[in-house]
Formats: C-alpha cells, sequence, structure tokens
C-alpha cells in the first residue's frame, strides 16, 4: 500500500506518470524530465516534497539534545529562522541520515528528513530524545512545495499576501520564516535560488493552484535528481548511508569540531577517521564524450578504485557527470567501466552547476 | 495506452520496421519502448554499410533513465542513418513513428519479415508485460 501526498490530485491533472519512491506514489515526470530540468535552471519550477518528514523539537533541553545528535553544532545559530545542514550519525560514525535544522529558540527547532529514512530516524530520535527534557513532535499535517529557479522569488511574490511578502522581503539564503500560514524558508536541493513552502494540508492544492497560474512548471523526480546532482548535493542512500562516513561523502564541512568537548554521537570514530586519514573522498566526474555514467559503475584511479554513487546525463552541461566515492589519492583522471568498455573521465570537485552556471 | 501503427511490423524487443520498397525498410522504437525509457540523451547507431543479422545489437538508446540495446530486426546492411539525432535525440520521444526513426536496413532475406509481430501481435506482447 503506497502513501499518497495531499497534491496527488494535482499531478494526475498536470499529466505526471507516478512511480513508487519509497513507499509514496510520486510524479516521476509531467511529460518530459529535460524540460522540467531547464524550466528550474532558466525559469521556475516547483517540486511536491511534502513526503519529506517535518518534526518539531521543543523542550528545555533542545539546544543540548541537538548538540548530542547531529555532527553540526546548533548552537551556532542564534538568529532566529537560521537553518543548518548536517549529518545524523551512528556511534559508528557512519551517516543515518542527513537533515536541515531551522533555529527558532534555544527551545524550538525544526527538522526536516527524508522520507525514505523516515522510520529509523524517528526511532533513533526518539532513543536519544528519551535522555532530554524535550518533545519531539512529527507534522504529517504539513505538505512542502519546493518552489526553485530564478524567477521563483518573483513569481511566488506574486501570490503572497502583504503581510507574507513582508515577512520574506530579503530573507538571506538558509533561513527560514512564518509567513502568516505560510513557512517558508529559502532553502532547496537544486543549487538555484528559491523557497522550500510549508503549507498545512488543507491549503496545499490552493497553494499549488496559485503557483501554476503564476507560471510556475510543475517538476518531477527525475528533475529534481538531476538538479541536484549538477549542484554537487547528496543523495541519502546513494552518495552516503549509515556504512558511509561523512569524510567520504563530501560531508566535513557539515561537522563542527569545536568545540572540542561536545560529544556528539560518533564524534570519536569521524575524529580519528579524520587525524588517520583514512576514508576514502566525493569527487566530480565529468565525461564529455558520449555516454552517460551510471551509479554503481567501476571507477579505476591510480593505485586503487572507487564507486560511482549517482550518475546521470547533465542537461545544463550536455554530457555526463558523476559523484563518485574514490580513494584519496585520486589526481585529476579516471577510468570508469561502461558497457565493458573503459572510459577516461576528469576528475573535479563534486559541484557542477551553480545559479543556471557551470562551475566546472 | 500508446500508438502501434497497424501498418507497420514489430519486434518483441520494441523496434519497428516500415517497408520503403526495393528491399530497403526503416527501423525505429516504439512510441511504448520511448515511454518506458525516458528523456532520450544519445543515440549510438551503426554505421553505413554495417552488416548485421536478426537479433543482434546493433544501437543504443541512452535516456536519462538507461542505457538500452537496440537490435537489428532483420539481417542486412546499413544503408542509412539517422544523423540528425546526433543533435535531437529528442526526436526518439517527441515522433518515434517519424523523425526519431534510427537507421535503414537493406533486407538479405525479406523472408524474415515472417517472423515479426503484427500490431496486434506486439500490442499482445506489451499487455503480457
Amino acid at each position: 500500500m503506497t502513501s499518497k501526498t495531499v497534491l496527488h490530485a494535482k499531478h494526475l491533472e498536470a499529466g505526471a506518470k507516478m512511480v513508487d519512491f519509497h513507499g509514496w506514489e510520486m510524479p516521476i515526470n509531467y511529460g518530459s524530465q529535460i524540460e522540467e530540468h531547464h524550466a528550474v535552471r532558466q525559469d521556475a519550477g516547483m517540486f511536491d516534497v511534502s513526503h519529506m518528514t517535518i518534526v518539531d523539537v521543543k523542550g528545555a533541553d533542545a539546544q543540548a539534545f541537538l548538540r548530542k545528535l547531529v555532527a553540526n553544532d546548533v548552537a551556532k545559530l542564534t538568529v532566529p529562522g537560521k537553518a543548518l545542514y548536517t549529518g545524523m550519525l551512528n556511534e559508528q560514525g557512519g551517516v543515518i541520515d542527513d537533515l536541515i535544522i531551522y533555529f527558532f529558540t534555544e527551545t524550538e527547532y525544526r527538522l526536516v528528513v527524508n522520507s525514505a529514512t523516515r522510520e529509523k530516524d524517528l526511532a533513533h530520535i526518539g532513543t536519544v530524545a528519551a535522555d532530554f527534557e524535550v518533545t519531539v513532535t512529527e507534522r504529517p499535517e504539513y505538505a512542502m512545495i519546493a518552489v526553485q529557479g530564478p524567477n521563483a522569488k518573483e513569481k511566488t511574490a506574486t501570490i503572497l499576501s502583504a503581510e507574507q511578502q513582508a515577512a520574506v522581503e530579503g530573507m538571506k539564503p538558509f533561513f527560514g520564516a512564518q509567513a502568516g500560514n505560510l513557512f517558508i524558508a529559502t532553502t532547496g536541493y537544486t543549487g538555484e535560488a528559491g523557497y522550500e513552502i510549508v503549507v498545512h494540508n488543507d491549503d496545499a492544492e490552493a497553494l499549488w493552484q496559485q503557483l501554476l497560474d503564476a507560471g510556475v512548471r510543475p517538476a518531477g523526480l527525475g528533475a529534481r535528481d538531476t538538479l541536484r546532482l549538477e549542484a554537487g548535493m547528496n543523495l541519502y542512500g546513494s552518495d552516503m548511508d549509515e556504512t558511509v562516513s561523512p569524510l567520504a561523502a563530501n560531508m566535513a564541512w557539515t561537522i563542527a569540531w569545536e568545540p572540542e568537548d561536545r560529544d556528539f554521537i560518533g564524534r570519536k570514530v569521524v575524529e580519528q577517521q579524520r587525524a588517520d586519514k583514512s576514508t576514502d573522498k566525493l569527487v566530480g566526474l565529468v565525461l564529455e564524450s558520449k555516454g552517460v555514467l551510471r551509479g554503481g559503475s567501476k571507477v579505476i584511479v591510480e593505485g586503487g578504485e572507487g564507486v560511482i554513487t549517482s550518475g546521470t546525463f547533465s542537461p545544463t552541461l550536455g554530457f555526463s557527470v558523476a559523484l563518485a566515492r574514490v580513494p584519496r589519492s585520486t589526481g585529476e583522471t579516471a577510468q570508469v567501466e561502461m558497457r565493458k568498455k573503459l572510459v577516461d573521465v576528469k576528475v573535479v570537485k563534486p559541484c557542477f552547476v551553480r545559479n543556471g552556471k557551470s562551475v566546472i | 495506452m500508446s500508438n502501434i501503427p497497424s501498418e507497420l511490423k514489430y519486434a518483441s524487443s520494441h523496434e519497428w520496421v516500415r517497408a520503403e520498397g526495393d528491399g530497403v525498410f526503416t527501423v525505429g522504437i516504439t512510441e511504448h519502448a520511448q515511454e518506458l525509457l525516458g528523456d532520450m540523451v544519445f543515440v549510438d547507431l551503426p554505421d553505413v554499410d554495417d552488416e548485421v543479422d536478426a537479433g543482434e545489437d546493433c544501437a543504443v538508446a541512452e535516456s536519462v533513465k538507461a542505457a538500452s540495446d537496440i537490435y537489428a530486426p532483420i539481417t542486412g546492411t546499413i544503408v542509412e542513418i539517422n544523423e540528425e539525432l546526433e543533435d535531437s535525440p529528442e526526436s526518439v520521444n517527441n515522433d518515434p513513428y517519424g523523425d526519431g526513426w534510427l537507421f535503414k536496413v537493406k533486407a538479405s532475406d525479406e523472408s524474415e519479415l515472417a517472423n515479426l509481430l503484427d500490431a496486434e501481435g506486439y500490442k499482445n506482447s506489451i499487455d503480457e508485460d
């Protein structure tokens, strides 16, 4: 039995091809995933991300709890609405999930975690929370729409009330604010400007329709994947999981090592890995000739081998790019096993496109 | 339900075949196949003058989702390939029976056509999938 978001009927109305995505019936595309990709890079597109799990954390120990739970340090958050990207690690230093945490006060935070990992995340959060004075509340009564692209903010502004516009006016990247009935955040998973909007289930269809009428184009999970990969953003389950260190997944920047006495879960292991330089690293691969790099393919480098964690055709660049976990010693070139042949690829930083432009 | 023109012949591996006269046959992939594959990004075609055997993989359709072999539906010689696909592989999605054709083959034995499916037979084969 698959779950459906409250926008299910709107997807069918828009001609979506629906697929089972970890137990959710979600739109993979509305005709052409490449056209949807370009709409987000060049104009404005929207994604139903209501399947994602919103969890509110409140209580006297909320800050102390999150400083234990995640590898980044929520004590860095002092401005209400500021968001933080981080990983939730296990004791072995593997990644249980990646998530965004919004700060409201030191006793009130909002977490957004992945849908595919919902059950284990909630179980883990619940276990850790037992030692703290906090309440953890899942918020399934909310849907979420991500509006992304160079014209996303402008088009969204046309459907906001004056009060809502004032609330988001000039909001910096990676912030969120309650604006009337909407929680509007300048976050996303595409490498473009835009909003992620949390809306009550009862109001979600109307908001979707208003955005549609404002010229925002629906985009499916297919485009979401090519956009995030171009932007070099990890996909949980592909680019990292419980067996992968954040240091091998380009997530070192999401770990706060200072202060040294903050004992977040997994710290001992990743600290040792950091000192020993013992993990692989995540890099970008570029194939400028024909063909598409695919997840799971073997990557051969001088003195070792690695694996493609995510690969795709990049509609913005016109050739294929991939994320790969490879030995630390990897230089500027590698070979990938593609359809029984070895193909030369360039090794670059794991980020390919930002704000519509190539950054390779 | 996808479009399956009644005047064409089909292979169960989702290629269509159109008789052009003089023993020459145009080959493409069906609307159903392009729907399964999603947006096409590269099409790797055989070379003109290549000899192909019925059932031999002779081209690759690479979509956002997967790389998929395309099989020669009949034995013969490649006499023309659709060079337009180099720049516009999306024709395979937008017009699979027209601008999205892949290659033309001069049959060495036209009796092989009898081994292919008609529209009804192809429809039944994809209903079983």
